[in-house]
């Protein structure tokens, strides 16, 4: 029983975390229509950045200056934000294939370099020498797990209420506006690529703390930690819950992390010993499926958002 | 230093190819095609299948063309493995992009073609299998160029890039001489405009898809020859031909033709200052380069 | 009116279909005629002439053209239905040369190419020394004779123009009203929009007036010109709004 619940832990903490990241790219896409196509580069750059600001040091790689937690974690979000606000500078002004490859671009480029820049990440064999804070008052337990996911789901929630304060608020109003129709926004004497780079890089600084969250949760980070396959999941999290409403995004994260968490089970449990190497690609087919499938027949996702009427009137008068 | 220069314009060629499509597609429909570079992939697999059923079925053609390991039973496959790729890539159009652009969600057509891409790139794995294939098992040794500095050629390479270089030059012809390609070209520049002057766009865009699954074909036939053919060769490519496309700007066909053999050669040379381990970060950086230069690449216009 | 080349019926028209711009806007044309579309800014005459080309979808009413119902027909089948529309910018492919354009232009001529080829030229000598030359590289006048070419070499029976005078010098603008006067001589019908409002009202043989996507006044070209009363409500209010 007490291991059900300590799965159940488990997993209420990773979703929550992944479900914080997804909130961060419904600001993104949702409500200002940018297509990130690197999430994990922004998520990885938060977890690197937390634990090597906030690791022990180490003697084959830099980092480690042991700083106060929640500096680090701040640290490892302005990480995420300065990394998108460089993509963004350069993207944002052309039209919207630029950011869509250079995000793409960005996430390649990111887990290339931390695979090999061994002085900066410690490469292949990820970044170790992180103490979780307050271990020495909660142990590494049970305890320490739920006073963590409570501290998740604290944060889950203070995100959740920022986005939906700004969301409501004038600069919402005008993300939205420019989603729609960007030469009247314009004429209204805004500058659309100004309120752009602010939404992309407020997004991409909620995704940087989810990365931040999901290093300090494991204590490590590696290459294999900012691998292509969470951008996707991310995406399929927010398109099945519905892009613009933030209820549904959290909803979708925990939805499809179930699916995936259930289905790799289920795969390595009942599928035969000669086809274990490929229940990734079974589940990639899925997670495939889901996105086109979703954006074909419920465009809208599970919870669409509220102002509906916004959707027909997208084409261009 | 001149072996990676020969290397660049071999690969360079290849990914001329495949951006010679997607530039097309992303020109016409408006969105970054991230499943283009998996047309590749069913290029190459498509012509793995044909060439071993030619070879199984008709033996004489398991013959090597002079001193290349291709043999004639390859060259047919790559035909045939062009028109199903093309026949595939309209395939696509009709089930998923035509679909999402008719709801008017035209920005949602990019998230349909990274999810196409993982369907297309993990139903080829489960198909064929993870393992790297060749269409011959056969070793052609490389040719000595010249001993010093140490320059080697396969065969295999240069017949790779003597056929990349005719079809680019039929490519130019029917750009430049036949009213078929000043439609392509009218459409690339203006669709409106190109329906007022009778154009059909909706067969032009099929056109579009077939000439793109094409020679995505051809390159990922190429690549799986002088290379090695597997169901993630998508994923490692689709980066370096966004590159290409972007370096010669988006919409320019010249521009493609040239940004790929820029991005090939420029990634090659690249490893002559990095170690090998970056080389999949190079084109990410070529990127960052033209978008701090020359934002609208080589060819390309200004347009929102 | 006895014997119109265009007949518009009380069409409803506009991009969005619960928002249509058009609203029950009747239009009839006189074969081998000028007739002249003006109007405040904003006042759909544009929307007219592209719902008419078929690039705007049109939700109710009808139109024919020689006695053929037009309502729904794709803008790539108008020139074989004997209709031909140059659009105010961007009506030339930028990208390709003079003789190109003109080429893809002909490219259904068939063995006739060669012949109407040499007429357009004919009929165009400025045209004749640039066929080389990129035709973004064209003056303003000249890209309007460029275009104009490209929709006579179809051999249409009605030409759409809109604002054939737009963004052109004074003179440029008088010589391109009059070329679409000069066209009408070989029977051909000419709908155009115009700003130019006392250039057009000259030229032209009849006039329609819209605001608001909807009809307001119509009548001879010669008699609105005089009118005080269309002055002061559209011509007036459009000046006025020209020269704030």
């Amino acid at each position: 029983m007490i291991g059900v619940i300590s799965y159940l832990v488990f997993f209420a903490t990773v979703a929550s975390i992944l479900a914080i990241a997804v909130l961060g790219l419904n600001l993104q896409w949702g409500n200002t229509g940018l297509f990130n196509g690197g999430v994990v580069a922004f998520f990885g750059a938060g977890a690197y950045g937390t634990l090597l600001l906030g690791g022990t040091p180490q003697g084959d790689h830099i980092g480690g200056f042991g700083l106060f937690y929640p500096l680090a974690l701040l640290g490892g979000m302005a990480a995420a934000g300065l990394l998108a606000w460089v993509v963004g500078i350069l993207t944002l002004r052309l039209r919207h294939d630029y950011l869509a490859i250079s995000t793409f671009g960005v996430a390649v480029a990111f887990e290339n370099l931390m695979r090999n820049a061994e002085g900066l990440s410690g490469g292949a064999k990820g970044l170790r020498g992180f103490e979780r804070p307050m271990r020495e008052g909660l142990g590494d337990g049970f305890l320490y797990n739920i006073v963590f996911l409570v501290v998740v789901l604290l944060l889950l929630w203070a995100t959740y209420r920022f986005l939906e304060t700004l969301v409501g608020s004038p600069f919402g109003r005008l993300l939205r506006a420019i989603r729609e129709d960007e030469t009247a926004a314009r004429s209204l004497g805004k500058s659309p690529s100004r309120c752009r780079l602010t939404a992309f890089v407020t997004g991409s600084i909620i995704m940087g703390l989810a990365g931040g969250l999901y290093g300090t949760f494991y204590a490590f980070v590696s290459p294999q930690d900012v691998l292509p396959t969470l951008t996707f999941q991310i995406w399929a999290m927010l398109i099945v819950g519905g892009a613009g409403n933030n209820k549904g995004a959290v909803f979708g994260a925990f939805l499809i992390w179930a699916a995936w968490t259930v289905s790799g089970w289920a795969l390595s449990r009942f599928a035969p010993i000669e086809a274990q190497l490929y229940t990734g690609s079974i589940q990639y087919v899925m997670i495939g499926l889901v996105i086109v499938g979703m954006l074909l027949w419920r465009p809208q996702g599970l919870f669409p958002e509220r102002l509906v009427v916004s959707q027909s009137s997208r084409k261009k008068a | 230093m001149i072996q990676h220069l020969l290397d660049g314009l071999l690969v360079g060629s290849i990914l001329s190819l495949g951006a010679t499509g997607l530039t097309m597609v992303m020109h016409m429909l408006r969105f970054a095609n991230f499943s283009h570079a998996e047309l590749l992939s069913i290029g190459a697999y498509s012509a793995l299948v044909f060439d071993q059923l030619f070879k199984a079925v008709m033996p004489f053609t398991a013959v090597q063309i002079g001193p290349v390991s291709m043999t004639w039973a390859l060259v047919l496959a790559m035909i045939l493995s062009m028109a199903v790729t093309g026949a595939s890539a309209v395939l696509f159009d009709r089930l998923i992009f035509r679909r999402v652009r008719e709801k008017g969600e035209e920005l949602s057509m990019v998230f349909a073609s990274f999810g196409l891409a993982l369907v297309i790139r993990n139903v080829i794995g489960l198909v064929f299998g993870l393992q790297t294939q060749l269409f011959s098992q056969d070793i052609v040794f490389a040719t000595v160029l010249s001993r010093d500095p140490l320059i080697l050629v396969k065969p295999d390479q240069l017949a790779t890039l003597a056929i990349a270089l005719v079809v680019m030059l039929i490519l130019h012809l029917v750009l430049s001489r036949t009213t078929f390609g000043y439609s392509l070209r009218a459409v690339a520049e203006n669709p409106e405009l190109a329906q007022i002057n009778g154009i059909n766009l909706q067969r032009m865009i099929v056109i579009v898809w077939i000439i793109g699954g094409g020679l995505a074909a051809l390159a990922g036939v190429f690549y799986g020859l002088t290379n090695q053919i597997t169901p993630v060769m998508g994923r490692d490519l689709v980066l370096p031909i966004f590159a290409a496309t972007i370096v010669g700007g988006i919409g320019s066909i010249y521009g493609a033709l040239l940004g790929g053999f820029i991005v090939g050669i420029a990634a090659n040379m690249a490893l002559v200052v990095l170690p090998s381990g970056y080389s999949p970060s190079v084109p990410f950086l070529i990127i960052l380069a033209v978008l701090l230069i020359r934002p609208n690449g080589l060819f390309g216009e200004e347009r929102a | 009116m006895p014997d119109p080349a265009l007949d518009v019926r009380t069409i409803t028209a506009g991009f969005v279909p619960d928002l249509p711009i058009l609203h029950d806007v009747s239009l009839r044309a006189k074969r081998g005629t000028v007739t002249v579309i003006i109007g405040p800014n904003g006042a759909g005459k544009s929307t007219l002439i592209k719902a008419i080309a078929g690039i705007v979808p049109v939700t109710e009413g009808a139109i024919t053209f020689d006695g053929e119902d037009i309502t729904h027909i794709r803008p790539d089948q108008m020139a074989t239905r004997g209709i031909a529309y140059v659009p105010q910018t961007d009506n030339i492919f930028r990208s390709l040369t003079v003789r190109q354009n003109l080429d893809l232009a002909l490219r259904r001529a068939g063995p006739e190419a060669a012949d109407r080829l040499a007429e357009l030229l004919e009929q165009f000598p400025a045209l004749a020394d640039k066929q080389p030359d990129k035709a973004g590289a064209l003056s303003g006048g000249q890209r309007q004779f460029l275009a104009v070419a490209m929709a006579l070499s179809t051999k249409p029976r009605m030409i759409l123009m809109d604002e054939p005078s737009a963004g052109l010098a004074p003179r440029a603008a008088q010589e391109a009203l009059e070329l679409a006067r000069g066209l009408t001589e070989t029977g051909v019908t000419i709908l155009l929009v115009e700003q130019n409002v006392n250039q057009a009202l000259r030229l032209a043989d009849h006039c329609y007036i819209l605001a608001e996507g909807r009809n307001q006044v119509d009548g001879k070209a010669v008699e609105l010109l005089g009118d005080s009363v269309v002055a002061d409500i559209y011509l007036g209010g459009k000046r006025l709004r020209a020269g704030a």
